[in-house]
């Protein structure tokens, strides 16, 4: 691999790691925050996906769709916090699991029943339609470069609403001690309802923009899960920025072990996820925002 | 914490007691049947990503057999249906209903490879005949070939040999092969290189990622830094609709010509759009063939079922053609095995596709077309290669 | 108790004269879901004994139907006697290795962590040469049972196979009962209640646990080998999370910290799979709602319900 290569692979990994991080810092903020252990985000990506192939149909613009889809799955995500997961807090894990994987499925068929179980794309926006060439035959997607860019703001904004915010001080407080806080007259119930809805409009949103690129098919929501689910365990649960590391770290094992190891390719992440296991058995920033 | 139970009570035990007595009573309300109909098990997808497969293929049979006034050989028709879901985990399970519970005649079925392994399996295992009307796995009319299992679909290896002829044509020297890793793709990536090779050409780099992944930046780029003529890709479904849109977006579209066999290209144009414009892929059937057989077969499917028949249907709708041959040839009379097969291994069938026949190993031999991408259609072009039969490399028959 | 005992013998007696319905579709059916229950019990030593969730415990009922997979020759019939023990064998020791890693850990992390390590032994047989790919295994002839000369029974048969598995799921339900009613067991189920209590007395808890994963992983795997026996074809999907999801709600419809609620878990799961299925193919919806609602409605599982319905006939709290 020359050199130029090497580069262009490099931004190769940290694009798709930047994507894996708004996936899944939806997950890990709400495993650190509420304790609740979600199978269905990868259905919220997944439903995110659909979203903006949906709207932007029927509106003809992907900005208006994201829009849209962005305040659809916060109102998704307070109803099911509402409905199921406010249940959940006093549950073992065992439960916790199970009730998630039996909303994946209800998931599934609703959206097969809905609409449909065909492929679709969505198209790029006009104004980031094209590519700059960086070799005499490879080009890169400036959609892709977009994407990145959004991802990176939005871990700022991220970590600006937690660490400098009252709202993020009561989160954080909450995820130390829930009664306490409750006890202290917050209104905790409601701050664990925004943190849900936030999570859920982080995997959609993460859905919604990859949606160009990725197409919108029904697997997806699946094959994002467990890779989400490795990300976690590598950054270690509940931490934003170990989920960051993590997901560039896997974006670097997974690129360079497809090009370099072809016949190791699905298991290099798993490799490398016992690899840091080993070494820190509870992943590599312990709870913590 | 979870409450944890002792040992549950005698409710549970009945409980349990109850279902096993249920179990056995369908077990012996199964045994007693008297059948005068023709009993066809259809196992294909209905759920799922591959549902639009299955459900073109059971459109494409039944009009079949309606035109043949809705009987095979004489005797009324009773189908079976089970919805695989693409499961290959499920697949023994599912056809051993057919062929154990519902005792079906004749088995059809299915779309996903690893499934009608399974089945051929089974199919075997009972002396059931089995009519495929899509798997293309190489294997079942290779090794696994049986004088019970036909296929009216297609090899994987078959396209892929054909476009290896056509890029030679075309005066292409190297090719890089892409697809996913698994028996399909390898199987077509190596129909494409004994062509491609025996005629000079060089496949500089096979690459492969795993299967469903569609994560394709890190390979477009190497593909890029290897500068072939031609690529060669399998991909089909979701991923090929992205596989198509991202070569695009990488700027390979106009560098690196792509090519790959009609899956790249077939249902996938609509979400494809521009990137699709102008791929040449090879396939034995395609938009706009317009011999007289195809524009009867697609008005009728059109008014049948309201919608274009593609080649799914087509294979559907020959797997019907191909029992109503052989059953007519026994007059319906299941039990005269031999003659049926004999009748089945001979036909020749009038397919929208064009002429087919069988070869020894009951795989279709067949013309395959070059088809290019225009619009919203894969338009025929020309023939690749005329008659092609799988070489069926292992079958005993 | 002589009236749950009663119940337990007329149950056995009923599946052992299942065959005689002469149903050979069925006879395999039960087959089947008796395999099923031996891989539910299997779990249920973890989960409900040594109280460690595990989301991943199809990795070992997938490895040692691979055993079988890939040491079954192409031309003629494997042994069982060797086959077997191996399977049984590789399966606890993938299961040693994979739980020295993960046994350092709890709750949702275990959780996890079990699920990351079952999805790698999952790519390893859907991606990689050795795992022959993602449309499996096909064999071509069943295991024989000869030893020497001496056949003592046909595993290309249904009926044989059926009574094959029934003994040894008897085998292994009693030796289960045995295994918690030994100190050992009595131990884990002590680490399930506190951890801390069983340290401070002095239990070298993280041996106990691991040694716990071990059985069941090795009690997994023959399941799957049991598997493949019966189908005689083995693919990647055998060790998907669906199939972990799967035996973990066998466990909660029974109810779990029970061997038997472990076996009436696996009957009620596949009675509903077949009962779904048959009304509409989007039987998973169905299937996902009735999760969600047991989850909510119903913590203790069938067997609750079936508490329930005895307290109301009989009257007051029934006792071990």
């Amino acid at each position: 691999m020359d050199f130029y290569s090497f580069l262009i692979q490099l931004l190769n990994s940290v694009q798709y790691g930047l994507l894996l991080f708004l996936v899944a810092s939806g997950l890990t903020l709400i495993f650190g925050i509420m304790g609740i252990i979600n199978l269905a985000h990868g259905s919220f990506y997944m439903i995110g996906a659909y979203m903006a192939f949906s709207l932007s149909t029927l509106s003809g613009s992907l900005l208006v769709a994201i829009v849209l889809g962005v305040v659809l799955s916060m109102a998704l995500g307070v109803f099911l916090e509402w409905a199921l997961f406010s249940r959940l807090y006093k549950r073992d894990h065992l439960e916790q699991v199970l009730l998630t994987y039996g909303l994946i499925l209800v998931f599934e068929e609703l959206r097969s029943l809905i609409v449909g179980n065909d492929v679709h794309g969505v198209n790029v926006p006009a104004i980031f339609n094209w590519s700059i060439p960086l070799t005499e035959t490879l080009s890169y997607p400036v959609y892709r470069l977009f994407m990145s860019g959004v991802c990176i703001v939005l871990a700022v904004l991220l970590w600006l609403l937690i660490a400098k915010t009252r709202l993020g001080m009561m989160i954080r407080a909450g995820a130390s001690n829930r009664e306490m806080v409750a006890s202290l007259g917050l209104n905790i119930n409601l701050v664990y309802r925004l943190v849900f809805a936030l999570g859920v409009a982080l995997a959609a949103f993460a859905g919604m923009i990859a949606a160009p690129v990725s197409s919108v098919y029904p697997g997806m929501g699946t094959s994002v899960l467990i890779i989400c689910f490795v990300v976690v365990v590598i950054g270690g649960i509940g931490s934003v920025w170990g989920a960051l590391v993590a997901a560039l770290l896997i974006g670097l094992a997974d690129t360079f072990g497809k090009v370099l190891i072809p016949q190791a390719a699905g298991v290099t992440v798993y490799l490398l996820m016992a690899a840091i296991l080993l070494w820190r058995p509870e992943g590599l920033f312990r709870r913590g925002i | 914490m979870m409450q944890f139970r002792k040992s549950p009570r005698f409710g549970a035990f009945a409980a349990a007691a109850a279902t096993i007595v249920a179990a056995g009573l369908f077990a012996v309300a199964g045994n007693a049947q008297a059948p005068q109909k023709v009993r066809v098990g259809l196992m294909l997808p209905y759920t799922g990503t591959y549902a639009a497969l299955g459900n073109a293929i059971t459109n494409g049979f039944k009009l079949a057999i309606e035109e043949n006034g809705g009987k095979l050989g004489g005797r009324e028709i009773e189908y079976f249906v089970v919805d695989d879901e693409s499961d290959p985990a499920k697949a023994p399970e599912n056809a051993n209903k057919l062929i154990k519970r519902d005792q079906v005649d004749v088995l059809v079925g299915t779309v996903h490879s690893g499934v009608a392994l399974a089945m051929a399996k089974v199919a075997r295992d009972n002396n059931t005949l089995l009519v495929i009307p899509n798997a293309g796995a190489d294997e079942i009319t290779g090794p696994l070939c049986a004088p019970n299992i036909f296929r009216t679909s297609f090899t994987n290896w078959q396209p892929g040999y054909a476009l290896g002829k056509v890029a030679l044509a075309q005066g292409k020297k190297t090719a890089v092969t892409f697809t996913w890793s698994y028996a399909a793709g390898d199987e077509s990536v190596n129909g494409f290189k004994e062509a491609f090779e025996a005629g000079g050409g060089k496949v500089i780099k096979s690459l492969a990622l795993p299967f469903p992944q569609v994560e394709f930046q890190p390979y477009l780029t190497e593909i890029a830094a290897l500068k072939p003529d031609m690529v060669y890709s399998f991909f089909s479904g979701g991923g090929a609709v992205k596989y198509v849109k991202d070569y695009a977006a990488a700027g390979l579209k106009n560098t690196i010509p792509l090519y790959g066999p009609g899956f790249l290209t077939d249902g996938t144009l609509e979400a494809q759009g521009e990137a699709a414009a102008g791929i040449q892929t090879t396939l034995h059937y395609g938009d706009g063939l317009a011999t007289p057989k195809d524009k009867t077969f697609r008005a009728a499917y059109v008014k049948a079922y309201k919608s274009e028949p593609d080649v799914f249907a087509v294979q559907g709708y020959d797997a019907g053609q191909l029992l109503v041959a052989g059953f007519a040839a026994v007059k319906g009379d299941t039990s005269k095995r031999k003659e049926l097969i004999a009748a089945m291994e001979n036909a020749k069938i009038d397919s929208p596709r064009g002429p087919m026949t069988l070869s020894k190993a009951h795989n279709p031999v067949q013309d395959m077309y070059l088809r290019k991408v225009e619009g919203k259609e894969n338009k025929v072009i020309g023939i690749a290669v005329k008659a092609l039969a799988d070489p069926a490399r292992g079958c005993k028959l | 108790m002589t009236r749950r005992r009663i119940a337990l013998a007329v149950a056995v007696l009923l599946l052992a004269l299942f065959p005689l319905t002469g149903s050979a579709f069925y006879t395999e059916l039960v087959t089947k879901v008796m395999i099923l229950a031996i891989f539910a019990l299997s779990l249920d030593l973890l989960v409900g004994y040594t109280g460690l969730v595990s989301f991943g415990h199809a990795a070992y009922y997938g490895v040692g139907a691979y055993v079988l997979g890939l040491m079954a020759p192409k031309y003629e019939a494997a042994n069982l006697w060797l086959t077997l023990p191996v399977a049984i064998a590789v399966a606890g020791i993938a299961a040693l290795a994979v739980g020295a890693f993960v046994v350092r850990v709890k709750g949702i992390y275990f959780i996890m962590v079990t699920l990351a390590f079952a999805q790698m032994f999952y790519f390893v047989f859907h991606d990689t040469a050795f795992g022959r790919g993602s449309d499996g295994i096909s064999m071509n002839f069943k295991p024989t049972a000869a030893i020497g000369a001496f056949v003592p029974f046909d595993l290309a048969n249904a009926t044989h196979v059926y009574y094959f598995v029934f003994v040894l799921l008897a085998l292994v339900f009693v030796f289960l009962r045995l295994l918690l009613r030994s100190t050992f067991g009595r131990a884990l189920q002590g680490i399930r209640s506190n951890e801390h209590r069983m340290r401070s007395l002095g239990f070298p808890v993280y041996l106990y646990k691991l040694a716990s994963f071990g059985i069941a992983g090795a009690l997994a795997g023959l399941a799957g080998y049991l598997y493949a026996l019966q189908f005689g074809f083995v693919n990647p999907e055998l060790l998907s999370w669906h199939q972990s999801g799967n035996v973990l709600l066998m466990l909660i419809l029974g109810g779990q910290g029970s061997l038997i609620g472990a076996v009436v878990g696996a009957f009620a799961f596949v009675a509903m799979e077949e009962i779904y299925s048959a009304v509409t193919t989007h039987w998973q919806l169905l299937l996902g709602a009735t999760i969600i609602a047991l989850v909510i409605f119903l913590p203790g599982g069938l067997a609750s319900v079936a508490q329930r319905f005895q307290r109301k006939l009989i009257g007051g709290p029934p006792n071990e």
